[in-house]
């Protein structure tokens, strides 16, 4: 899995709540099996019918070309649990997510994939809110290793991950890998139910 | 694990049940009992297991589906839908090279995963299931724990048979009272989510009781546990009872002779505890639930059908959801002119969702200018629902009787409305562009969904069978 320990670039402001997976990325692009996951981040809003960038969409304008980190509301990354909003969003330069609060299933899938998705307390998210919009494009930076993000307008931001996500993002350890390590343990567990509840690890069609 | 007082949710029972080992970062690893993987996300499954050199673990525990991408066509084929045609493919090759039974397109058993694990009887009390569908907690309604997973998470079940989680939090929904004529377990699921929002369950699983509950047919909690995903619940269910032995006991792939009597014994015990202690305990009252409507653009914007939409007052959200919908604030939903209805669906795609509709819909015709359509869950629930001479009645009013597939739901199969149609819809999610670009999606149960296929607008189906 891609490690995680820093990134820097512009921090962009998407301040509305409940921003879902089919908006971040709607599933008429993903239908291939190699979509291009840059151009299917809000694919929706994000270009006009005839295909060009709108203008008016935060992402186009030329400040937020290089950016790193997105600040969004409440409930990021609800709705369908597909990976694909992740890789889009990772496909556009973005590895950190400051959120009011996200999607369960959406930050889980955030963590396989090596993004750091970080909710802070309510007067430290104000104030990075203010900052970001006031950077106006002006790099911040979001370190895992400190635990801060730091950029214009202020002092660096302390923000809390639990410590066994914050090993896995800075090692990139690799999630199966993790849990083969266990392999006699799920094995044992597998003899066990077999005695205890034979119909869990049989799945046979009864009609032959 | 063990909780100190002893007494334990019915989650916790069978989590622990599953619970083989904690990993080094802190998460749990619980035994996945059957796994059931359909084509838009195995695929990249497969390619990722290809690329590490793995091999699927337990190819006898997995089962693979074709129901996003297929097409609902008469006589489709792979290339029916050309946008699906690689996935269905790819989805074939995989379950080959890996081994595992694939419900393929032309089997009289392919339906959408949520509906033919139950129908298949592979879906059993006290068991944990894994999907890459968000709407995996549907098969919830029969005692099981069934949770949604991403791609990686899915070459992870694949390779190994189990889920590495953090443990959610406990939730019971007590649902008390008793349903009106024409309330279906759609408007409980859609007021459940107006009340609670759309991430009023983030993170907890929830657990749906009560007397309400336990009224309903096994069909109607898997339209409940369905829904649990829209305001963010990790997986959605209903302690077995008799209903659900009952309605399991036969079903392929159900254990049989003295496997099912000791099975049964063990499943009678799958039960909270009376003291256990949940981490939130609601209680809603159903009595004078009406059918619901969504006006906006996700689950939790409903309101009873006979309700206004918001004066917006300024909010900027909700300005945008209005907006979007057409909808002028503070507007009655009844009347609202429909372009298209569409009935099926992980959600609503069962038998007696066909039969409510049905009932609504015999003797009368689709509305002038109203394009309406139905695609059963299953190739199963359709062979059935025409032995039960249902197809007539839709056809004879005018509908399209169409073949299994999640078809309109994601429309990821072509089956889509167009810009700026209104969608009268028996699926799980009004969001913007879900049924096609511009389109605008009402969420709504299966009669009510009749009821506007053959009035042309949004109407109180209470309304429309005493006319
Ligand atoms: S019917 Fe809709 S929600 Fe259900 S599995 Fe298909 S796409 Fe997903």
């Amino acid at each position: 899995m891609r490690a995680f320990t820093a990134t820097t670039g512009a921090a962009v402001p998407l301040l509305e709540d409940d921003i879902n997976t089919d908006a971040i990325s709607p599933i008429q692009l993903a239908r291939s099996l190699k979509p291009d996951y840059r151009r299917m981040l809000f694919m929706r809003t994000r270009w006009q019918a005839d295909g060009t960038p709108d203008p008016a969409h935060v992402l186009n304008q030329p400040h937020f070309a290089d950016p790193a980190i997105l600040v969004t509301g409440e409930n990021f990354g609800c709705g369908s649990s597909r990976e694909a909003a992740v890789w889009a969003l990772q496909a556009n330069g973005f590895s950190c997510l400051v959120a009011k609060s996200f999607n369960d299933q959406f930050r889980e899938n955030c963590l396989q994939n090596g993004v750091l998705a970080i909710t802070l307390p309510e007067a430290l998210y104000a104030e990075l809110v203010a900052r970001v919009v006031a950077a106006n494009g002006a790099p911040f930076t979001a370190d895992l290793r400190t635990q801060t993000i730091s950029g214009p307008g202020g002092e660096p931001i302390a923000f809390a991950v639990p410590e066994a996500e914050r090993l896995v993002l800075l090692e990139g350890l690799d999630d199966i890998g993790l849990t083969v390590r266990h392999m006699a343990q799920i094995e044992a567990w597998e003899a066990r139910m077999a005695e205890s509840a034979p119909w869990l690890q049989s799945a046979v069609d009864r009609r032959g | 694990m063990a909780e100190i007082s002893g007494k334990k949710t019915l989650f916790e029972k069978i989590w622990d049940a599953h619970f083989v080992a904690e990993r080094l970062d802190g998460r749990e690893i619980i035994y996945m009992d059957r796994t059931m993987v359909h084509e838009l996300h195995g695929p990249k499954a497969f390619e990722k297991l290809r690329k590490a050199g793995r091999r699927v673990r337990r190819p006898d525990l997995t089962f693979a589906v074709q129901d996003h991408t297929i097409a609902t066509r008469r006589g489709r084929d792979d290339t029916t839908n050309p946008e699906g045609t690689p996935f269905l493919r790819a989805q074939r090759a995989g379950a080959v090279e890996f081994g595992f039974r694939i419900f393929d397109v032309d089997d009289p058993e392919q339906g959408i995963s949520h509906v033919i694990g139950p129908e298949l009887g592979m879906v059993l009390p006290g068991a944990t299931h894994c999907v890459p569908d968000s709407h995996a907690a549907t098969v919830g309604a029969l005692g099981a724990l069934s949770f949604g997973c991403g791609t990686t998470e899915l070459e992870h079940v694949l390779a190994t048979q189990v889920l590495a989680m953090k443990r959610p939090k406990t939730m019971r929904i007590r649902l008390e009272g008793r349903l009106g004529r024409h309330v279906t377990a759609k408007d409980v699921a859609l007021h459940i989510i107006g009340t609670l929002g759309v991430s009023g369950a983030n993170g907890h699983a929830v657990e749906y009781a009560g007397p309400v509950v336990e009224a309903m047919g096994i069909e109607a909690r898997m339209t409940l546990c369905n829904l649990t995903v829209e305001m963010g619940g990790r997986t959605g269910f209903v302690a077995p009872d008799e209903t659900a032995f009952a309605w399991l006991e036969g079903r392929p792939f159900a254990p049989i002779g003295e496997d099912w009597a000791r099975a049964l014994e063990t499943w009678r015990m799958l039960r909270s505890d009376e003291d256990a202690v949940f981490d939130a305990d609601i209680v809603i009252d159903c009595s004078d639930l009406a059918p619901q409507v969504t006006w906006g653009t996700n689950p939790g914007q409903v309101t009873g059908v006979g309700g206004l939409v918001p004066a917006t007052q300024g909010d900027e959200a909700l300005d945008k959801a209005l907006g979007y919908m057409d909808i002028s604030p503070g507007a009655r939903l009844e009347g609202l002119k429909v372009d298209r209805v569409f009935i099926g669906s992980c959600t609503n795609g069962r038998i007696p969702d066909l039969e409510e509709a049905a009932a609504i819909v015999r003797g009368r015709k689709v509305a002038q200018g109203v394009i309406a359509m139905i695609s059963p869950g299953s190739t199963i629930v359709k062979r059935e629902a025409e032995a039960l001479g249902l197809d007539r009645v839709f056809i004879e009013a005018g509908f399209e009787w169409a073949e299994s597939a999640c078809s309109m739901c994601a429309g990821g199969n072509g089956d889509r409305g167009r810009p700026g149609e209104r969608v009268v819809s028996t699926t799980n999610r009004n969001f913007e562009g879900r049924q096609g670009p511009g389109v605008r999606t009402h969420l709504v149960s299966p009669a009510m969904a009749a009821a506007a296929a053959v009035t042309g607008v949004i109407t109180d189906v209470r309304k429309l069978e005493e006319a």
